[in-house]
């Protein structure tokens, strides 16, 4: 397969690579030495990475489980819930007289806010950008690690700590918060407006402030990384799409996430030192507050700074992956490199100006939602562009079919299905009807929840590898592809159609509504759905853990014949990456077919009339 | 036990997996790892094909079997002007995104079985076209442009500026933990002003502020009651809420804005089908022709029993689901009828009550017009009785005096100025006005206060055109109790001005 041999490789670095004055000391370096250190306080790049791809997986299967609970509830109301009290005790109130045991509604809103705010910050935040960006940021640059090893240990560390206490929330009395991922006020603000918003509500701001710490560090270092410690001849123009989407998405992190945490600190003064930021004229358990001048509104727009890149800090990394994965398994360059890359830029920089299409029905001025709608349907011509140049990278390729290549292609079906519907929903008249209806839980399910989870999967697929020096199983790999990309559509296809029926999400029973209750059948469908769904991730999971120990080993350092720095690097993973040099590039990173070589890796040197850039 | 065997089962499975697994890699290692990833290259790609075309046609069918459920289409087309608009730029966005969707979603599962890894065919080196990513560019810029262009001319038109010149219906919709308050400007039109700090869950739910002249004839619609509205009329709904958010939303209408405390917000629609009009226009689908509950074959149908609903559509607390409240539209002139029966909330529960400002103070037109009606009635049953049984005492209810005093106050022109006018259309009438006080104080003095009462009242309405001679006063002090003298609200009874016909 590969045209330069394993050896060539390795002379290669050494005899031209960089000399940083990198010192070995495989025994004696005193961070690597107890298990404790290596494995558990780990400063290294690659356990890091590991560290943040297990523990989002871990919370993927809570938040997952969480969603197969009060799918139950929906699709099934009047099935008997009696069998998961064990598990759920008091939440699961039974009737006396039928014994018919139901989900309560306010442990079904619990679950519904903690399914929202552990996929999109634990799993899909932390889990995806987390591991791919520790991993690949180093690696691909050809970097011993990242800037400042101690942060990025913190940067886990703090996120464990906002793990271990949204997960201690679970279990308090009156439940974790139940007021909705986006914990708008003034429910979020007053422990009388639910049984939520009290020390749930408390544990979810501090795990959640942890969380942003741990972000920042993350992104701090990722960002100066990049910027600082790429390999000789690295230029930014010969960084791979993974890169350039893992450093913007750092950016965005650093510039949003401070603007939720104060948000975060004026909603804890609210609802501790008696303040008003978000309240005013409100008369709630028999007694008027003595809080006025404050606008619930000031925090909507606080969040959604946040929120709005937020979904980017989530997509933007799949993206990388996926545009990675297409290149090598089509064995063709990314179509539209450069396209690409100012594409990835503008849709950073257009992710901070239209925050407020999510507020279009919240009664801000409808005038200044006017500009709100042009900067988002903006947003569209650049997701555009890249829709179509991955398309074309599968033009006239050599494709292999395996299993990181079909979570590639169904991450961009799914990019696809649920960007298109974002045209309506971005369009502020139309979103008067579709705002919070199951048409908005349809199109970010598919966008930024399936398309994100394909491009995470075709990324630990794909790396798993470069991970752990084995392979997952194809065999198992494509039957959790197909059972995967089936039943998402199967879930959230439909749920369009409750949304154009006016359907409105949250609600825990659809019965009080003659309009509402049409879909009895539709509901037990998703349902489902849902639960098969979540048994082929089980399959994953133990494809996952099987490979670890007993996969098929990887025999040679570039199995897929990629043009990547990563694949340079020893199988057995060491200390500073490379042994003795560093590799030196020599061109941009996707030589794949262009002369009778059938890739060209980045440092070897170019021929004599060749060009290195495109 | 049930949970041993789960587990069993479950742990079974995980072995099944890995069993798979195994044996994949198993026989992959016999037959060669280059011919399977080839065989399973091609069947994958076979697959993808497959799968594409399943898709596509369970889009477009499913899409068809649900056409008649979803709102804009077939039965459930607009009930509200703007709506239309709203559902002609959906259609429009579905056209153009419809298209994108079924070409990239075709190519993308096409070029996969098309260009899948063959021996002796090398990918090609195409890595940039000027040309292509031009067309590609410009093609959704340009769409993005109608599209944008077509809704802000929408959006801007469903937030109008209105003024008075609009004649507009406003009425205001009130949310909290977990219904709705529906509030009507009554006669005057306008919604007096509130504040959450007079609100008083036992007498004023919403803090209706009375002093406001504007809300003593408001109509408030709470429990269950059905929110009405005209038909062909400009509404515009004032949006506010008591604790935390809500959101007023009208399917039917495509109306929603959320109910922000402290911010009160708005949204301005015309409904343009009544109820039953909409309920004929639902009969025309087969779907709509059935038995509203299954298990009573012969009873309604469901297009009968079709309502117009106002839901909550922000997350609000456990409650958030069951804001349920009906909606009926009628034509003009019903709702007229219908807001002009409705009592106000003020003359129901607050008037002459502790938390009535105006108590003693003001009368209102409307009250001035009843109790007209009401002594007219009075009088008329004591001249036109026969039976003797109806008693010729009658208490002038809206005759006052300062305090300790035998000064009328100006509020009691309207009673006088009415028993005037009935003295001159019943020239025989002859009446006696007595005087009666309670029992605080001296009774002598109490006498001669009710005397001096009397006379003053008898002194007015011959100062207004009665003649004196048929009008006698009398002071009964406290000998005439109708109430007790231990309460407060008896001694406010038996301080009462009486009218006596003496002959008819």
């Amino acid at each position: 397969m590969s045209n330069v041999s394993i050896q060539e490789t390795d002379v290669l670095i050494k005899e031209q690579g960089f000399d940083d004055h990198f010192h070995e000391h495989h025994h004696g370096d005193k961070y690597q030495t107890s298990f404790i250190f290596h494995y558990v306080f780990s400063m290294d790049h690659k356990i890091i990475a590991r560290q943040f791809l297990i523990t989002g997986m871990i919370w993927a299967i809570i938040g997952a489980a969480m969603s197969v609970v009060f799918r139950l509830q929906l699709g099934f109301p009047e099935e008997s819930l009696t069998w998961i009290k064990p598990f759920l005790g008091k939440w699961i109130v039974v009737d006396a007289t039928t014994g018919i045991g139901k989900l309560a509604p306010e442990f079904y809103y619990a679950l519904v806010t903690m399914h929202g705010t552990i996929l999109v910050f634990f799993v899909l935040t932390a889990g995806l950008s987390g591991t791919f960006s520790n991993l690949l940021i180093p690696f691909q640059l050809g970097a011993r690690d990242m800037a400042s090893p101690f942060l990025n240990m913190l940067s886990y560390w703090f996120f464990f700590l906002a793990g271990i206490i949204m997960f201690y929330s679970l279990f308090l009395s009156t439940g974790p918060f139940s007021g909705g991922w986006v914990a708008y006020p003034p429910l979020s603000a007053l422990p009388q407006a639910s049984s939520g918003s009290g020390t749930g509500m408390t544990l979810w701001l501090v795990s959640l402030t942890f969380f942003v710490v741990s972000v920042l560090l993350g992104g701090i270092n990722y960002v100066t990384t990049v910027l600082n410690l790429r390999t000789k001849g690295m230029t930014m123009w010969r960084m791979p799409l993974t890169i350039w989407a893992f450093f913007t998405t750092a950016i965005l992190g650093i510039l949003s996430f401070p603007v939720l945490a104060s948000g975060f600190f004026m909603l804890i003064f609210d609802r501790s030192l008696g303040t008003s930021f978000f309240l005013s004229d409100i008369f709630i358990a028999g007694q008027a507050l003595d809080r006025v001048g404050g606008s619930p509104i000031l925090y909507q727009h606080l969040f959604w700074f946040l929120g709005h890149p937020e979904v980017y800090i989530i997509i933007l990394p799949a993206m990388g992956l996926v545009s990675e994965v297409l290149a090598v398994h089509s064995r063709k360059p990314i179509f539209g490199y450069r396209a690409m890359v100012y594409s990835i830029l503008a849709i950073g920089f257009l992710s901070f100006i239209v925050w407020a299409h999510h507020m279009f029905m919240s009664g801000v001025n409808p005038f200044i939602s006017n500009f709100f709608v042009v900067f988002t349907l903006i947003i569209a011509v650049p997701s555009a562009v890249k829709v179509f140049n991955w398309i074309t990278t599968l033009y006239g390729g050599s494709i292999r079919l395996n299993t990181p290549m079909l979570f590639s292609i169904g991450f961009v079906s799914m990019f696809i299905s649920g960007g298109l519907t974002g045209i309506f929903l971005g369009n502020s008249a139309i979103d008067i009807q579709q705002h919070d209806t199951y048409f908005v839980v349809a199109h970010f399910h598919i966008v930024m929840g399936v398309a994100a989870f394909f491009g995470m999967f075709a990324g630990i697929y794909h790396w798993f590898p470069r991970m752990y020096g084995r392979f997952m199983n194809e065999t198992l790999g494509k039957v959790h592809f197909w059972g995967t990309i089936i039943s998402a559509y199967a879930i959230f296809w439909p749920m369009h159609y409750m949304g154009m029926a006016g359907v409105p999400r949250r609600y825990y029973s659809f019965d009080t509504f003659e309009a509402f209750k049409h879909f009895t059948d539709m509901n037990k469908f998703i349902t489902v759905f849902a639960i098969v769904s979540f048994m082929f991730q089980l399959v994953f999971v133990i494809n996952f853990f099987h490979s670890i120990w007993y996969g098929r080993k990887m025999k040679v350092k570039n199995p897929w014949g990629a043009t990547t720095l990563e694949w340079t690097a020893p199988i057995e993973p060491v200390h500073g990456n490379w042994p003795g040099n560093l590799p030196v590039v020599h061109r941009w990173a996707y030589d794949y077919n262009k002369d009778e070589r059938e890739f060209v890796q980045q440092h070897i040197p170019l021929r004599e009339g060749e060009v290195g850039d495109h | 036990m049930t949970y041993l065997i789960a587990f069993a089962i479950f742990f079974l499975l995980a072995v099944i997996v890995v069993q798979i697994g195994k044996l994949s890699e198993l026989a992959a290692r016999i037959r060669g790892e280059e011919v399977v990833a080839r065989n399973s290259n091609n069947k994958n790609a076979v697959g993808s094909v497959i799968f594409v075309v399943v898709f596509l046609v369970g889009c477009i069918a499913s899409a068809w079997y649900y056409k008649n459920q979803m709102l804009g289409y077939g039965p459930l087309t607009s009930a509200s002007a703007h709506g239309f608009e709203i559902d002609y730029l959906f259609n429009i966005t579905l056209l153009c995104t419809g298209i994108v969707f079924v070409i990239t979603h075709i190519l993308l599962f096409w070029y996969p079985y098309k260009y899948k890894e063959e021996t002796g065919r090398k990918a090609i080196f195409f890595h940039h076209s000027t040309k292509l990513e031009m067309i590609w560019t410009a093609v959704p810029a340009i769409v993005m442009t109608y599209l944008v262009a077509n809704g802000l001319v929408v959006w801007n038109s469903i937030f109008p500026t209105l003024t008075e010149k609009d004649k507009y219906i406003e009425i205001e919709a009130t949310g909290y933990q977990f219904a709705w308050d529906i509030r009507y400007g009554g006669q005057d039109g306008k919604l007096g002003n509130k504040d959450f700090r007079l609100i008083d869950l036992a007498t004023n739910s919403l803090g209706i502020d009375w002093k406001d002249e504007a809300s003593v004839d408001d109509i408030v619609i709470g429990g269950t009651d059905k929110i009405m509205l005209p038909k062909d009329s400009t509404i515009k709904v004032r949006i506010t809420a008591k604790d935390v958010l809500h959101n007023f939303y009208l399917p039917h209408f495509r109306v929603k804005m959320d109910a922000v405390p402290g911010l009160p917000t708005s949204f301005i629609f015309t409904p343009v089908k009544t109820t039953q009009e909409f309920r004929e226009q639902l009969r025309q689908y087969p779907e709509w022709r059935v038995p509203a509950d299954p298990n009573e074959p012969e009873g309604k149908q469901k297009w009968e029993v079709f309502e117009y609903e106002l839901a909550c559509a922000e997350l609000c607390g456990k409650g958030h689901y069951s804001m349920r409240r009906v909606v009926e539209v009628v034509s003009r002139e019903e709702f007229d009828t219908w807001l002009a029966g409705q009592n106000p909330f003020y003359a129901t529960n607050i008037r002459n009550t502790d938390k009535d400002p105006y108590k003693g103070k003001k009368l209102f037109d409307y009250e001035i017009k009843t109790r007209s009606r009401e002594l007219k009635s009075d009088i008329e049953k004591y001249t036109k009785d026969t039976t003797g049984q109806v008693s010729n005492n009658i208490s002038l209810k809206h005759v006052f005096f300062e305090t300790g005093s035998d000064k009328l106050s100006t509020l009691s022109k309207f009673e006088l100025e009415n028993l005037v006018g009935i003295l001159k259309a019943n020239p025989k009438l002859r009446i006696e006005l007595g005087g009666h006080t309670d029992n605080t104080g001296d009774a002598a003095a109490n006498l001669d206060l009710s005397a001096r009462r009397a006379s003053s009242v008898k002194s007015f309405l011959a100062s207004i055109g009665a003649e004196g001679s048929r009008i006698s006063s009398k002071g009964y002090g406290q000998s005439a109790p109708i109430d007790s003298n231990d309460k407060e609200e008896g001694r406010e009874k038996n301080r009462r001005t009486e009218l006596k016909i003496i002959s008819k």
